[in-house]
C-alpha cells in the first residue's frame, strides 16, 4: 500500500455471545486504506462484512466484544473518548447502510435528517444549511430537491432513498466513506447508477472509500484494492488488477464462477458455490473453506493457512494449495 | 436489518430451553402466597376463628392480643377473621367473573379468528361498544340499577372482561389458524368443530389461562374499588375493599385497620400479576413458544 | 388525511348510537320502575299511573328511546327530580374540576413515566432499568384507592403538609386550588405512570435497535438528540394507541379519587346520583361520559396520524 495511510485495522476480532455459544464474526483482520483510495471487501452473506464495518465505526451491538486496533487519521478509535468519537463520525468518517428502507428515520423529513448532520458538525445557520442540503440532493441526482426537503422517506423510492443516504454521508465532506452493500437492496437497473454516483463523488471529493459487497463484479472496475472475506477472515487481498489477473484462493475463484456471465450462452445453469459456510459458533480447526473446496488436501483439515504473500508482496492469500493457472479468471 | 432478524430467530430457538429454566424465587413466593390465601379462605369455617360479624362494643379497635391476633375493628369485630372471610369474597368474585369473560370472550374470539369475515366484524364491532364506556363507570351504573349483590357484581365484572378475552383468543387463533397442523387437518377433511376443539383449543387455552390470571388481579381491584366506595358487596359481609373503606375513617388512630387489608389485597393482586405475567411471557404465540 | 378523518368519522356515528342505546336500555329495561323510585313508599297506584303517563313510561320502548334521543340531540338531558337541576347544568358545574384533575394527573404520569422510560431504555438491562421495571410492575398491583389512602396517611395525617379533603375553585384562589388537587392528581398519576413507562420503554428499546438509529449515531449526533428526536417520536405510537384505554382507566380512577378527596367533579356527581337513586342524572352522566370517551378516542386516533406520516399519507 502506497501513500499515507488513513485507516488501518490491526488484528481486529469481534466476538458475539449468542445462546449457542461464542460467535466469532470477525477473526484477526488486518486492513489498510490510504487517503483517497478505494478498498473493496467481498464475501458471501454472513461472512462478517457488516460486523467489520461496524467495528470500524464503533457501532457494534452492545454485547459484542471487540479487540485489536482501529487507527483512523492518526487516532486509535478504541481509545477515543465518546465525545471525540462523536465529533469524528459523520464529519470525517461517514457510512451508507445496506438497506435504504430502514436506514432513514420514517418520522423525520428528508430535510431534517440532512440539515441536522450539517448543523451538528459545521455550525451553519438555518438558511445556509438548507441551501447546502438542496445542493447536496441535486449533486446525488435527485430531481426537484427543494420539494424533497419537506418529504418523508416513505414518499421516495428505494433508489431515491439511497441517494438521500449518500447525500447525508457526503454532507460534511468525509475523509472516508464506508458503503456497506449500498446496492444490494435495490433494483438491478438502479445498482449501476448508484455505484457510478459513488465513484464520481469520490473522485470529486478526493475521499477514501470502502465498498462492501458480495459481488466481485461490483469491485472489478471501481476499486484500488480488494479483500476477500470468508468466515470472518480475510482470505485473499490484492490490488484489484492483480487479483483479477490471477486469483490464488479457491474461494475467490468460486465467487467469480458464481457470477452470472452476461456473455454466456442462454440456459447455461448458474454455478453457485456448493455447500454452505461453516457455523460461525463452531469454528473449524483447519481451513474454513475446506469442506467446500475442490482442491482441499489433508493438511487443509488440520491446520489453518495463514494469510501471507507469495512472490509479490502486494498479493496475499490464505491457502496451502493456491491456484497456479490463470484458470478462467478473465471472464 | 438482517442481523436483527437473526437475533429474534435465535431467541425463538432457545425458547423451549427457557421453559425448563427455573422460574425464580419471586414466582414461587407468589404461588406460595396464593396457595396460602386459597387455603385459609376455603377452610375459614373450620378454622378456630371468632365470628367475623360478632361485635364487641367494649373492645373497639383493640390492639393485637392472644384473643384477637390482629386486634379488632371499629365495631369490635375480630380483624383476622374479617380478613379471612374478606378473602373469600375477593376470591369468589375475582375467580368467577373472569371465568365468565374467559368462556364467552374466549369462544367468541376463537370463532371470530377462525371463521373471519362478517362474523368477525360483528363480534369486534359489538366489543367496541362495550369498550366505549370507562369500565368502572359502566360497572357502577349497572350495579346501581340491578342492586348490590355478590351475584350481580360477579356478572357485571364478568361481562366487562369479555372484550379483553375475546382479543386474546382471536389474536392467538389468527396466528395458529395459519400453522401447518391446522392446514393439514383441514386438508384431511376435518370438520370445523373438530379443528376448533381438537387442534385450536388446546393451544389457545394456554395464553387464555395466563390472561385469566391477570384478569383475576384486575377483578379483585375493581371489586375492591366498588366495595371501598360502598357500592360493592352489601354490608355486613366483609370484603377487603369495604374493610379498607371502613379503616379509612380511623387512619389517625388505628391506621392498621386500613393497612392490613390493603397489604393482603396488594400481595394477592401482585401474586396473580406475577404468575400471570410469567405464564404470558411463556405462552405468547408470537415468540413461537407453542 | 381527509380520507382518514372521514373514515374515522363514519365509524364514530354507529358507535355513538350504540352508546346511547346501551345507556337508555340500562336505565329502561332493568327491573325497578322509575315512577316508583320517584314517588317512594307512599305511591298509590293512581299516582304511579299518572306519573307514568306524564313521563311517557306507558309508551312502547322504541318510541320512548326515539323521544329521549330527540331531546338529547336538542341538548335536553332531563332534570333531576331531587334538586331540580338539569343534567347539563349539573355536569357543566362539575366538569372543570374533573378535567383539571385528569389533566394534572396525566401531566404527572407523563412527567414520571416518560423520563424513566427513556433512561431505562438507554441503559436497558442495567441495575437502574431492572429496579425501575420491577417497581413499575409492583405499582401496577396497587389499586388507586390504596395509594390514595397511603398518600393521605403520609401527607395529611402524619406530615400534615396537605389537606386530605376539600376543594376551592381555581378562580377563587389558584394556589389553594392546587394544594387541594396535589394529592388527588398524584394518586391518579401513581396509577398511570407504570403503564406509560412500560409501553414506552419496550418500544424505545426496539426503536434503538433500528438501522436509522445506528445511522443517527454514525452521523455523530448527540445522545440527547438521538434519544429525544430520533427515538422518542417513533416509539410513542403504541403509547398513543393505548391512551384510549388509559383515559378509560383515568375516568374510573377519577370517580374513586373524587369521592375519597371530596372533590366536586363528575365522579362525585355520579356516585351521588347512585346513592340517592337520582336516575335521570345517572343516565345523563353515563351517556355524556360514554360519548365523551368515544370522542376522545377518536381524537387520539387523529393524534396517531399526526405522529406517523405514513398513516397521514394513506400508506399502511
Ligand atoms: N446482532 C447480532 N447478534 C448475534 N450475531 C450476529 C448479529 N449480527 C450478525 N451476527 C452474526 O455475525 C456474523 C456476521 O454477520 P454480518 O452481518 O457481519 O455478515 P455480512 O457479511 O454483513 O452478511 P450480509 O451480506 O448478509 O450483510 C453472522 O454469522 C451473523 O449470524
Ligand atoms: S487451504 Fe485447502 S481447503 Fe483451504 S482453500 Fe486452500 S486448498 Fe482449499
Ligand atoms: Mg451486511
Amino acid at each position: 500500500m502506497t501513500g499515507n495511510t488513513l485507516l488501518s485495522v490491526e488484528d481486529v476480532i469481534v466476538d458475539l455471545p449468542t445462546p449457542r455459544g461464542n460467535l466469532r464474526a470477525v477473526d484477526r483482520v488486518d486492513l489498510t486504506v490510504g487517503t483517497g483510495r478505494t478498498l473493496g471487501i467481498v464475501g458471501e452473506s454472513g461472512c462478517g462484512k457488516t460486523m467489520l464495518s461496524r467495528a470500524v465505526l464503533q457501532l457494534l451491538p452492545k454485547k459484542a466484544k471487540l479487540s485489536g486496533r482501529v487507527m483512523f487519521d492518526g487516532q486509535d478509535l478504541l481509545q477515543l473518548p465518546p465525545e471525540k468519537l462523536r465529533k469524528l463520525r459523520g464529519r470525517s468518517l461517514a457510512v451508507v447502510f445496506q438497506d435504504p428502507m430502514t436506514s432513514l428515520n420514517p418520522v423525520l423529513t428528508i430535510g431534517t435528517q440532512l440539515i441536522e448532520t450539517l448543523q451538528e458538525h459545521l455550525e451553519l445557520d438555518d438558511a445556509t444549511a438548507k441551501k447546502r442540503s438542496v445542493e447536496l440532493l441535486a449533486a446525488v441526482g435527485i430531481p426537484a430537491p427543494e420539494q424533497r426537503l419537506a418529504q418523508y422517506p416513505h414518499q421516495l423510492s428505494g433508489g431515491m432513498r439511497q441517494r438521500v443516504a449518500i447525500a447525508i454521508a457526503l454532507s460534511c465532506e468525509p475523509k472516508l466513506l464506508i458503503a456497506d452493500e449500498p446496492t444490494t437492496a435495490l433494483d438491478v437497473t438502479i445498482q449501476a447508477q448508484i455505484l457510478d454516483l459513488l465513484a464520481r463523488e469520490q473522485r470529486r471529493r478526493h475521499m477514501a472509500m470502502i465498498i462492501i459487497t458480495h459481488d466481485l463484479g461490483v469491485v472489478a472496475g471501481r476499486t484500488d484494492e480488494v479483500a476477500v472475506m470468508y468466515a470472518g477472515r480475510v482470505v485473499e487481498r490484492a490490488p484489484t488488477p492483480a487479483l483479477f489477473k490471477r486469483m490464488r484462493m479457491p474461494y475467490t475463484e468460486a465467487l467469480l464462477a458464481a457470477l452470472p456471465k452476461l456473455d454466456a450462452a442462454p440456459h447455461t445453469p448458474l454455478p453457485a458455490i456448493s455447500g454452505r459456510p461453516p457455523d460461525p459458533t463452531r469454528p473449524l480447526q483447519g481451513c474454513s473453506f475446506s469442506p467446500r473446496c475442490r482442491y482441499a488436501v489433508a493438511r487443509c483439515q488440520s491446520e489453518k493457512p495463514p494469510l501471507e504473500a507469495a512472490e509479490t508482496s502486494a498479493h496475499q492469500f490464505a491457502c496451502f494449495h493456491p491456484i497456479e493457472t490463470h484458470a478462467d479468471a478473465n471472464a | 436489518m438482517a442481523t436483527l432478524e437473526l437475533e429474534v430467530v435465535e431467541e425463538a430457538v432457545t425458547q423451549p430451553a427457557r421453559k425448563g429454566r427455573r422460574f425464580g424465587m419471586l414466582f414461587w413466593a407468589a404461588i406460595g402466597w396464593m396457595t396460602f390465601v386459597f387455603a385459609v379462605a376455603i377452610f375459614a369455617t373450620v378454622l378456630p376463628l371468632p365470628s367475623p360479624t360478632d361485635m364487641d362494643m367494649l373492645e373497639r379497635r383493640a390492639p393485637f392480643s392472644a384473643e384477637h391476633w390482629l386486634g379488632t375493628d371499629g365495631l369490635g369485630r375480630d380483624e383476622l377473621s374479617r380478613l379471612i372471610y374478606g378473602a373469600r369474597i375477593s376470591l369468589v368474585v375475582g375467580l368467577c367473573a373472569p371465568v365468565i369473560g374467559l368462556t364467552i370472550g374466549g369462544a367468541l374470539g376463537m370463532l371470530a379468528g377462525y371463521f373471519r369475515g362478517r362474523f368477525e366484524s360483528m363480534v369486534v364491532g359489538s366489543m367496541d361498544v362495550l369498550l366505549a364506556f370507562p369500565p368502572l363507570v359502566l360497572a357502577l351504573a349497572v350495579t346501581a340499577y340491578l342492586g348490590q349483590s355478590i351475584f350481580n357484581l360477579t356478572c357485571i365484572l364478568g361481562v366487562l372482561g369479555i372484550p379483553a378475552f375475546m382479543r386474546v383468543a382471536r389474536a392467538a387463533t389468527l396466528t395458529l389458524a395459519r400453522r401447518e397442523f391446522v392446514i393439514a387437518a383441514q386438508a384431511l377433511g376435518a370438520t370445523h368443530t373438530r379443528i376448533l376443539l381438537r387442534e385450536l383449543l388446546p393451544n389457545v387455552i394456554l395464553p387464555l389461562f395466563a390472561f385469566f390470571l391477570l384478569g383475576v388481579a384486575i377483578t379483585i381491584v375493581v371489586e375492591g374499588s366498588l366495595s371501598f366506595l360502598g357500592l360493592g358487596v352489601p354490608p355486613p359481609i366483609s370484603s377487603w375493599g369495604s374493610m379498607i373503606g371502613e379503616g379509612r375513617e380511623s387512619l389517625d388512630v388505628a391506621p392498621r385497620l386500613a393497612f392490613l387489608p390493603a397489604a393482603a389485597m396488594f400481595l394477592t393482586v401482585l401474586s396473580f400479576n406475577l404468575v400471570g405475567d410469567t405464564l404470558r411471557a411463556l405462552t405468547d404465540p408470537r415468540q413461537g413458544a407453542l | 388525511m381527509a380520507f382518514f378523518v372521514a373514515r374515522r368519522l363514519f365509524y364514530l356515528l354507529p358507535v355513538l348510537i350504540a352508546v346511547s342505546l346501551l345507556t337508555f336500555s340500562i336505565a329502561s329495561l332493568l327491573p325497578g320502575d322509575l315512577a316508583y323510585t320517584i314517588l317512594g313508599d307512599q305511591a298509590t297506584p293512581e299516582n304511579v299511573a299518572a306519573l307514568r303517563a306524564d313521563m311517557g313510561l306507558d309508551q312502547p320502548i322504541w318510541w320512548r328511546y326515539l323521544g329521549w334521543l330527540g331531546n338529547v340531540l336538542q341538548g335536553d338531558f332531563g332534570r333531576s327530580f331531587r334538586t331540580g337541576q338539569t343534567v347539563l347544568q349539573a355536569v357543566a358545574e362539575r366538569l372543570p374540576v374533573s378535567i383539571e384533575l385528569m389533566l394534572l394527573a396525566q401531566l404527572g404520569a407523563l412527567g414520571i413515566g416518560v423520563p424513566l422510560a427513556i433512561i431505562c431504555a438507554a441503559r436497558s438491562g442495567g441495575p437502574f432499568d431492572r429496579f425501575m421495571t420491577g417497581s413499575a410492575f409492583g405499582m401496577l398491583s396497587v389499586p388507586t384507592f390504596l395509594s390514595a389512602i397511603l398518600l393521605i396517611y403520609l401527607f395529611a395525617v402524619e406530615l400534615r403538609w396537605l389537606p386530605a379533603t376539600g376543594y376551592i375553585p381555581f378562580a377563587e384562589d389558584p394556589l389553594a386550588n392546587l394544594r387541594f388537587l396535589v394529592l388527588p392528581a398524584l394518586t391518579l398519576a401513581l396509577a398511570e405512570w407504570p403503564t406509560i413507562m412500560r409501553v414506552l420503554r419496550s418500544d424505545m428499546i426496539a426503536t434503538l435497535q433500528e438501522d436509522y438509529i445506528a445511522l443517527a449515531k454514525a452521523k455523530g449526533l448527540t445522545p440527547a438528540r438521538i434519544l429525544f428526536v430520533h427515538a422518542l417520536k417513533p416509539s410513542s405510537l403504541t403509547l398513543v394507541t393505548i391512551t384510549g384505554i388509559n383515559i378509560g382507566r383515568l375516568i374510573g380512577g377519577a370517580v374513586i379519587v373524587e369521592t375519597i378527596f371530596a372533590l366536586p367533579g363528575i365522579g362525585r356527581l355520579l356516585i351521588g346520583a347512585i346513592l340517592t337513586r337520582d336516575l335521570i342524572i345517572l343516565q345523563g352522566v353515563v351517556l355524556l361520559v360514554g360519548a365523551g370517551f368515544v370522542i376522545m378516542n377518536f381524537l387520539v386516533d387523529m393524534l396517531y396520524a399526526v405522529l406517523d406520516p405514513r398513516i397521514r399519507h394513506g400508506h399502511a
